[in-house]
């Protein structure tokens, strides 16, 4: 269960405690998260909404090891990230993060197949054991027949597809998902956002989400609002679903 | 090796600027490999050398001659075990670009004082009794297809009527023992030469060169030649074999400075270029480099994507331009006519050019790959 006003022990999955980040432009102070709590379990889908610059992306790289909050805490299975070095917060993004992004963000010169793969030449994994988890990643976006095909040969909605296939081949903790229906089409949004729920409601995976798109929010378990860097209201969009509160 | 297909796919993003820095990297290890070969054939007189070898020549110039009659005093002296003479002739054959080094010899002595330059005895033998006999290197007579027996006429251009051709037959071909030997000289008859040159220039020889029973005696076997003939008319010079290369080479000019002056210029427009490239190249792939940070590779494995890449493109480049070189500094060393000692690419001049080429390649990859692994993730990406 999504919870926003906890600010003590909880066994949630993701927990945010007194999170702040603050940007010096020049010679002034921006603070973009303020005291955020927030505790997420295994299986929820959240979405954030917001203005532009209330702080959704920052949030997302904070809960994903991509930038240090100012002060506060991020723990995910009880692994408290946020003063982990550089080095080890890279090692626990590749077991426990899946990223997708707005722009897909594959690489050009490598194929589906490949770029699927990448995240695989981290382990230790057999060639034929990287094979089997990308054909099954591929199976699960529903692009086997894509695995040569290179990104421009793809259409956006079939790259945001390979996009995340990339990102739950190594079978993550969690999926951190900035803005992924930002930069397509109605039906392809569509397609991307039964894919996700097909991720949470089939494969129990836990989503965190970012996006404009009321509609495609509506779709989370959980719909939390940033403004000016405090989520400020939390909004159910499922009816078993609880939105405050300790969990 | 399971990044491979990752480097190999960023090593082609770009094929044609692939295509022009590997064309850098070819055209600098050629001309490296050039560099490498003219350098080692001016510096081979040394190398080559007998240590047990000494030249005498005129003090005032080589180009100046010495008496027939100083072989006996020098022979004389403690220490020297064989004494041979040339003379240089300087002839045309047929014409002047069939440049060949044509000396005149003391048969008697010849063998003895240059055991490395080999002819086959009955050759040999034959060459003794032949007046207007000649022993041609291998090389020269592949170059011009002599064969045993051909008469071969040579214009003097020193010595008499210019007009009028010396005829001499070949009896024999020597070949070195060694790759580095040069194997473009023609030799002929002492005596042949007496009887032709005019009265001014009967019984002088254009330098000595000594053989020593120890190379331990070269200091005081020298001093004690030139003490003998010191006051006379014509005082000599004695020098050990490789030193007397090396102030041959040094009439040239400055070789192994201009060499390192050029090698210098190459290494760094090299870099500049190839640094360029890779800059250029990294700084497109922010995003990519980004994500892949994000995904979890680690600062270290992406500043070694960067010099692999970096390296590869050295190493292919480099292989290439040293085949090039390969095929056509052999092809060069015959243009050149025996100007030049055999230009020869050695093993370890090719190993030195990939060495080369490879620290070239690490070092124009590290700086856009420390770059690449400083990057922050948020900022990249903030930037796509």
């Amino acid at each position: 269960m999504v919870s926003v006003n906890n600010n003590g022990n909880s066994s949630a999955l993701i927990q945010v405690r007194g999170l702040n980040k603050t940007y010096r432009r020049g010679s002034e102070q921006i603070q973009v998260l303020q005291g955020l709590n927030l505790d997420v379990d295994q299986g929820d889908f959240v979405a954030f909404m917001g203005p532009s610059g209330s702080g959704k992306t920052t949030l997302l790289n904070l809960l994903g090891g991509l930038d240090v909050p100012t002060s506060g805490t991020v723990s995910v299975a009880r692994d408290e990230i946020t003063h982990m070095s550089s080095g080890k917060l890279t090692e626990w993004r590749a077991r426990h993060v899946g990223f997708v992004f707005q722009m897909y963000n594959l690489v050009p010169v490598l194929t589906a197949y490949q770029n699927v793969e990448l995240p695989l030449l981290l382990t230790r994994l057999s060639r034929s054991a990287r094979r089997q988890h990308v054909e099954a990643a591929l199976a699960i976006v529903a692009l086997p027949d894509r695995a040569d095909h290179f990104p421009r040969q793809l259409s956006g909605g079939q790259e945001q597809r390979v996009a995340i296939a990339r990102a739950i081949v190594s079978d993550p903790t969690f999926l951190l998902c900035d803005e992924p229906t930002g930069d397509l089409d109605r039906k392809s949004a569509d397609e991307i956002m039964a894919l996700i729920e097909e991720l949470v409601s089939k494969h129990n995976k836990t989503v965190l989400m970012v996006t404009h798109d009321p509609l495609v929010a509506a779709r989370a378990h959980m719909v939390l609002h940033l403004e000016k860097g405090v989520l400020v209201e939390a909004s159910k969009s499922r009816p078993n679903i609880t939105a405050g509160g300790a969990a | 090796m399971k990044f491979f297909a990752l480097i190999r796919a960023n090593l082609f993003r770009k094929k044609v600027r692939l295509l022009l820095t590997l064309g850098s990297f070819a055209v600098a290890l050629f001309l490296f490999a050039f560099l490498a070969v003219v350098r080692d054939a001016f510096n081979r007189g040394g190398s080559v050398a007998s240590a047990n070898r000494l030249v005498t020549i005129n003090r005032v110039s080589i180009i100046q001659p010495i008496p027939l009659s100083y072989r006996d005093k020098i022979l004389r002296i403690p220490g020297v075990r064989h004494v041979t003479f040339d003379n240089w002739f300087g002839g045309v054959y047929q014409e002047e670009k069939n440049f060949f080094p044509q000396f005149v010899i003391d048969p008697e002595n010849q063998p003895q004082v240059f055991p490395e330059l080999v002819v086959p005895e009955d050759q040999w033998n034959a060459f003794l009794k032949d007046r207007q006999g000649a022993i041609a290197g291998a090389a020269t007579a592949k170059r011009f297809g002599w064969k045993i027996g051909d008469r071969i006429p040579i214009k003097t251009t020193i010595y008499g009527d210019a007009n009028t051709a010396w005829e001499f037959i070949i009896d024999g071909i020597y070949h070195g023992q060694r790759q580095e030997d040069d194997e473009t000289q023609f030799w002929f008859q002492w005596d042949y030469f007496e009887e032709r040159v005019p009265e001014a220039l009967k019984g002088q020889v254009g330098w000595y060169t000594v053989q020593l029973d120890s190379p331990d005696d070269a200091v005081r076997v020298s001093k004690a030649i030139d003490a003998e003939f010191a006051n006379s008319p014509n005082e000599t010079k004695t020098a050990t074999e490789s030193a007397f290369a090396a102030s041959w080479v040094k009439q040239f000019g400055n070789i192994e400075f201009l060499i390192l002056v050029i090698g210098s210029v190459v290494f760094f427009t090299l870099l500049l270029v190839t640094g360029n490239t890779m800059a250029i190249s990294v700084r497109e792939r922010t995003g990519e480099l980004a994500i892949l940070k994000a995904i979890g590779f680690q600062d270290g494995s992406i500043l070694l994507l960067v010099l692999a890449e970096a390296l590869a493109i050295a190493l292919l480049g480099g292989v290439l331009g040293l085949a090039l070189a390969e095929v056509a500094i052999p092809a060069l060393s015959n243009a050149l006519n025996g100007m030049l000692p055999n230009l020869i690419l050695s093993k370890s001049m090719l190993a030195s050019g990939l060495g080369f080429a490879l620290l070239v390649g690490a070092m124009s990859g590290l700086l856009p790959g420390i770059g690449a692994m400083r990057l922050r993730v948020v900022d990249a990406l903030r930037r796509i």
